[in-house]
């Protein structure tokens, strides 16, 4: 597992075997469970104080709902998530309202997270009347406060969101989750729902405030560019598992996983004399419903030995904050 | 620059308008470009800046009843697609200019069977016995590196993964044999990997039927990698165009620029990425002069009276940039 710089120094998550099965069940009235989709499925990692964590990988591979679980969206099957050394899943009255001031969360797609009834200011106060006592005067206070930090103008305040571009409505997103003062946001897709021009400033504002607020983040993304320009470090999961797990700067220059290393032959960059290593992989990611045996990736691995269909490759540390699961290594 | 040779759709000084309650949204304002046999043309620009319309317009989709072409022309190989009536471009959907769209998912049917659908479309182009049909809707399948296609035929597209269905889309846009294939955001939808495959294939296709390829993205690693040629798009109109490689190192529109430098890069870590401030202009209340003034670091008051003239910056490679004026054109 990746230690945490200082030793001794609890994070501010850590997250022990996490799994989360969902059943799956056959007929109408009486339902069968004829398997289970293993979204996450033995996941663990630590995320420090102001330091983001990226989690990437294609659709399926559990990455979504790893972060609902972390915002106690979803019951976990199995493992832990500790926010200061207390599992937040246990946790119930005033613990879990002090929970949820804690940890906040900013989705994908700013058109659906943000309530067209309400104005911005009772979208960022609804936050503060759900977690905390203030006065009526302090909200507002806190509202004009947020606002400012995001970049928005005061008279934002009392207009709708459908008046504002997809950047300014990720901005008030971001205000809402800020205005209880988290120490941990999980942001979903911040970017990908936003134009090229505008992912830039809204990242930018993302780098700003974890320096100036001492946020944590768990970035979960597909892009790796973003990824790398945001994470400190990153995790790439594939069917439900971490399949390695390092510095982002680390994973960017030497990728081990033969998974990773596709991952990144298929992000194309953007310059047509870039070296192209095609690794183009056949086939699909399989379903998680019934998961190959033995390594996930062993189907579609170009370097597939016989041991991979059988026996699941461990997570082994091969340098210091480097953990890949692969035989090869 | 090499004259009209292998010229497959010329389109000159197209304007397509949505009619709205708000007014008038110029979406397409005065759009012009050559595609050739062959060659890949990249259409980038981000959302609402008329890319869609203009891919639509091509082959007279636009969204009715807001839609209309108001000017122009859309020459392929030298006749002009608006001048044809709607029962003549059908005969010209498919069989000459296809299209693929962004999600597969709102493209096919989802109750018929894929064979039902690629049979309808090789039904629409071609009049065979239907023994041949099925053995050529098969075949479409095979080139689409679509697996077992006999019963592939028989599934319904809720049956197949994202990747599979937009390989289907695929076989049915290019059955007809088409000259031209527009391709809208073709891989959005897809996961990177199953992207790479995607591309892989349209490369693949291309090579064997000299298809004459608009690829409309708004993604700079596609275009790298997919396109000889590129045009950016800008609040309706088309604000440089050049070859992939020189747009690329030495971009001459300032948004062109500042667009690509407010992308992360895969490759090395930067510490603080520019970023285009403001908004786009409002597509029904455009400002006299250029589009991208109120965003732009270099902007002058001549910038914000006149719209500049596109003027050739380099080989085959023009922007509409007052900036580039002093450097009269070297023909």
């Amino acid at each position: 597992m990746l230690e945490e710089r200082a030793i001794g120094a609890e994070p501010l998550i850590r997250v022990e075997n996490l799994a989360k099965h969902f059943p799956v069940t056959r007929g109408v009235l009486i339902g069968r469970t004829t398997g289970h989709v293993k979204a996450v499925d033995g996941v663990s990692f630590t995320i420090g104080r102001q330091e983001t964590l990226g989690l990437v990988g294609e659709s399926g591979c559990g990455k979504t709902t790893t972060s609902r679980l972390l915002l106690r969206l979803e019951q976990p099957t199995a493992g832990r998530v500790l926010l200061d050394g207390r599992d937040i899943h246990a946790l119930r009255g005033a613990d879990l309202v002090r929970y949820h001031t804690r940890v906040q969360a900013v989705f994908q797609d700013p058109w659906s997270s943000l309530n067209p009834r309400l104005r911005v200011r009772e979208t960022i106060a609804e936050a503060l009347v759900v977690n905390r006592r203030v006065t009526r005067a302090g909200k507002l206070e806190r509202v004009e406060e947020v606002l400012h930090q995001v970049g928005l103008p005061l008279s934002a305040a009392a207009r709708y969101p459908h008046e504002f571009s997809g950047g300014q409505r990720q901005r008030i997103a971001l205000a809402s989750a800020l205005a209880a003062k988290p120490e941990l946001i999980v942001l979903d897709e911040p970017v990908s729902a936003l134009d090229v021009s505008i992912r830039a400033q809204i990242m930018n504002l993302l780098k700003d405030l974890q320096a100036r607020q001492q946020l944590s983040f768990l970035l979960v993304a597909h892009n790796l560019a973003t990824v790398r320009y945001i994470a400190q470090r990153t995790a790439v999961m594939y069917l439900g598992r971490i399949v390695e797990h390092a510095d982002t700067e680390t994973l960017y220059r030497s990728p081990l996983h033969p998974y990773t290393k596709a991952l990144f032959a298929a992000a194309l960059p953007a310059d047509p004399d870039a070296p192209r290593d095609d690794m183009i992989l056949s086939g699909e990611v399989p379903s998680p419903i019934d998961p190959p045996s033995g390594c996930h990736f062993h189907p579609r691995c170009p370097f597939a030995m016989e041991q991979c269909a059988r026996v699941a490759p461990e997570l082994k540390a091969v340098a210091s904050g480097h953990v890949v699961s692969c035989h090869l290594y | 620059m090499d004259s009209a040779a292998g010229v497959v759709l010329e389109v000159r000084d197209l304007r397509a308008y949505l009619y709205t309650r708000w007014g008038v949204v110029r979406a397409v304002d005065g759009v012009s470009f050559v595609l050739r046999e062959g060659e890949t043309l990249g259409l980038v620009g981000e959302s609402g800046c008329g890319k869609t319309m203009t891919g639509l317009s091509l082959v007279r989709l636009l969204p009715e009843p807001a839609g209309r072409i108001v000017d122009g022309q859309v020459l392929l190989e030298g006749e002009d697609l608006l001048a044809k009536s709607e029962s003549e471009m059908r005969a010209v959907r498919g069989r000459r200019v296809s299209m693929i769209l962004q999600d597969p998912q709102t493209s096919l049917n989802p109750v018929f069977t894929i064979g039902d659908q690629i049979l309808e479309a090789l039904g629409q182009h071609h009049v065979d016995g239907e023994r041949s049909l099925a053995a050529r809707a098969q075949e479409a399948l095979r080139r689409v590196k679509v697996g077992a296609p006999e019963q592939r035929m028989r599934a319904y597209p809720h049956q197949m993964s994202g990747g599979m269905k937009q390989r289907v889309v695929g076989a049915i846009a290019v059955a007809g044999e088409p000259r031209v294939l527009i391709a809208d955001e073709p891989t959005t939808a897809l996961d990177v990997t199953i992207q790479l495959q995607y591309l892989a294939l349209l490369k693949e296709i291309q090579a064997r039927t000299r298809l004459a390829m608009l690829f409309i993205t708004h993604d700079f690693g596609i275009v790298a990698r997919m396109c000889d040629r590129v045009a950016v798009m800008y609040a309706g109109r088309i604000v440089e165009t050049g070859p992939t490689r020189a747009l690329f190192r030495a971009p001459r529109h300032p948004y062109t620029e500042a667009l690509m430098a407010s992308v992360p890069r895969l490759e090395g870590h930067v510490a603080r990425l520019p970023s285009i401030e403001g908004q786009p202009p409002p597509l029904h209340d455009l400002p006299p002069g250029c589009r991208f003034a109120d965003r732009c670091a270099y902007v002058a008051d001549r910038c914000r009276r006149e719209y500049p003239p596109t003027m050739p910056v380099g080989p085959a490679h023009e922007a509409a940039c007052w900036r580039n004026e002093p450097s009269a054109p070297s023909r």
